[in-house]
């Protein structure tokens, strides 16, 4: 058995995604590599070939893969595939998108978002928003998997796999235009270990970033939003947490303001520790929260805050 | 241009899943069911292209055909975006549930048979969320894909799409035929008039069944229980953020 995992990093740095895609993929039992896809990338793969329990790590470069746009991550793994009985890739916004495509090429059913590896050919994954778990067995010969990070340990480093050089597909019906990404010295929010999510109730975008920007710089925590925020205008989409924005399992996550949604219960109810703050007793939130507090942020927040000292 | 837009008919956004005693799947027995919210984007955008609302020129869609697969209850699915706007539907009929690679099948051979320049379609739906559909149609169709769109732009031949991805916002331009599966952001979908309403009931949705288009649908995955998730053990409340600071500290998180 061997297993490929396709390493989820910036162009200059490993995310640690990638780690806990490599415990997933060492659940499955046999070798593991890992695959490496993008454009100045040595320094990705010299990192991914210090991952414990790494066999070896495939470094694909190209035009098209610094952007991981799927066609061409789809191209390069193609004619890798007969060598794996799994290809797994962190259920990210680029694992998503090149997984199920890289599936259907191969003809097999993708499983996506697992939580759980219960057997080889058999995982837990979450359906219905996080309302329901299902265990699903696949018939396929070969599996293409997406990982829900947040349920596997990352795993360590001290590996020392060798490196290949593989060659990088491309994407000819495809062009990159642009991106605009979120510039912030504040952690990310689906990596770090607070998270401070304000909802709907701050009333406005001005409101939502006097309020949470604060708070998040004293406590050195990401900020989130509920989707009932991020539809109001009050904070950006990439803040959203939830089944439909970013699942997050911090050590602490600080929902302020927040009814909490079903959906929105989805993306962090995992989480270690969760605080909730809201001036209404019966809010959702406080059934999933282990410390509420039954307060209007106007006055809980500066409080909250002059306790941090 | 013709633009295809697939629908699905699942559990209402806003009813919550309860799982099935026997553990055998989530109880949909009495439960209102809507268009999957995603899907709904997708068809307003694909009026949009039509009307030449937001930054469309009139006319950049000309015809809007609406395809489902599932119970012949989805032909209400279709109707309701019949009355948004679309033009024709086809409802595929299958009894059982088929897996997203089984539907990414189908429709390749709708694709085949209509010809559409564009297929617009949700990122996910609400049921399954596999997030897997439009990016398997347009693998086996060997043309682009440009998922997860918050805004979309088309003219000269090509797909222009700002897509919503970890830390921020990515734009690619696809060449057409392209698949473009759409995110919540991308736009509101419209509540449907009465009038429009009205004149949904005369426009046609062809009936066709799964068999028709004589593709493999056998299923992959074997579903060996739908279970509950772990509920969180009930939590305390706190009366003042000094004592919740404390709280915290004491319990090591802080």
């Amino acid at each position: 058995m061997a297993v490929l995992v396709i390493a989820d990093h910036d162009g200059s740095a490993l995310r640690d995604t990638t780690h806990k895609t490599v415990t997933a993929a060492g659940q499955l039992g046999g070798d593991v590599d890992v695959l490496v896809v993008g454009q100045g990338a040595q320094g990705v793969a010299d990192a991914a070939a210090k991952i414990a329990g790494v066999r070896k790590v495939l470094l694909a470069e190209g035009a098209g893969l610094g952007k991981a746009l799927a066609e061409a991550v789809e191209a390069t793994v193609l004619p890798l595939a007969a060598g794996y009985d799994a290809i797994l890739a962190p259920a990210t916004t680029d694992g998503k998108n090149y997984a199920p495509r890289l599936a259907a090429k191969l003809d097999v059913a993708p499983i996506s978002d697992i939580v759980e590896v219960v057997a080889p050919d058999t995982f837990v994954r979450p359906i219905y928003a996080g309302n329901a778990l299902e265990t699903i067995q696949s018939s396929d010969a070969k599996k293409v998997i997406t990982v829900r990070s947040t349920a596997f340990a990352a795993a360590g480093e001290g590996g020392s796999a060798s490196i290949e050089t593989v060659a990088g597909g491309e994407a000819p019906k495809t062009t990159f235009v642009g991106e605009e990404m979120v510039k912030s010295d504040r952690p990310e929010l689906g990596a770090a270990k607070i998270v401070v999510s304000g909802g709907r109730a701050l009333g406005s975008a001005e409101e939502f970033h006097a309020v949470m920007d604060p708070l998040a710089d004293k406590l050195g925590a990401a900020v989130g939003a509920s989707r009932a925020a991020v539809d109001a205008g009050y904070a950006p989409n990439d803040y959203q947490v939830g089944q439909t924005g970013k699942v997050v399992a911090p050590q602490l996550y600080i929902a302020i303001g927040i009814s909490g949604a079903i959906q929105h219960l989805a993306g962090m109810k995992d989480s270690k520790v969760i605080v909730a703050i809201n001036k209404d007793p019966d809010a959702p939130i406080f059934q999933v929260a282990d410390y509420g507090l039954v307060a209007d942020y106007k006055t809980a927040v500066p409080e909250l805050m002059a306790a941090l000292g | 241009m013709k633009v295809l837009v697939p629908v699905k008919r699942v559990i209402d956004y806003n009813v919550k899943a309860r799982v099935k005693a026997d553990q055998t799947g989530v109880d949909l027995a009495n439960v209102k069911m809507s268009m999957n919210p995603f899907d709904e984007i997708a068809v307003e955008e694909a009026v949009r292209l039509k009307e030449g609302k937001e930054h469309h020129a009139a006319g950049t869609a000309t015809e809007i055909v609406v395809v489902s697969i599932g119970v012949t209850q989805a032909q209400e699915t279709i109707r309701t975006a019949l009355a948004m706007g679309a033009d024709r539907g086809i409802l595929i009929q299958s009894d059982s549930d088929l897996e997203p690679l089984a539907v990414a099948k189908v429709l390749k051979a709708v694709v085949e048979e209509e010809k559409p320049d564009l297929v617009l379609m949700g990122k996910q739906s609400i049921d399954g969320d596999n997030n897997a559909v439009g990016q398997m149609l347009a693998a086996l169709l060997d043309w682009p894909q440009a998922t997860f769109a918050s805004k979309l732009e088309v003219g000269g031949g090509k797909a222009t799409v700002t897509r919503e991805i970890d830390g921020g916002l990515q734009t690619l331009a696809a060449e057409l035929p392209a698949v473009v599966t759409v995110d919540l952001r991308l736009n509101t979908p419209r509540y449907a008039s009465l009038p429009n309403i009205m004149k949904a009931k005369k426009k046609e949705i062809a009936m066709k069944a799964v068999a028709d288009y004589g593709v493999d649908t056998a299923p992959r995955l074997k579903v060996q229980k739908v279970t509950e998730p772990p509920k969180r053990a009930a939590g305390v409340k706190v009366a003042s953020a000094a004592e919740l600071v404390e709280t915290l500290k004491s319990a090591g998180v802080l």
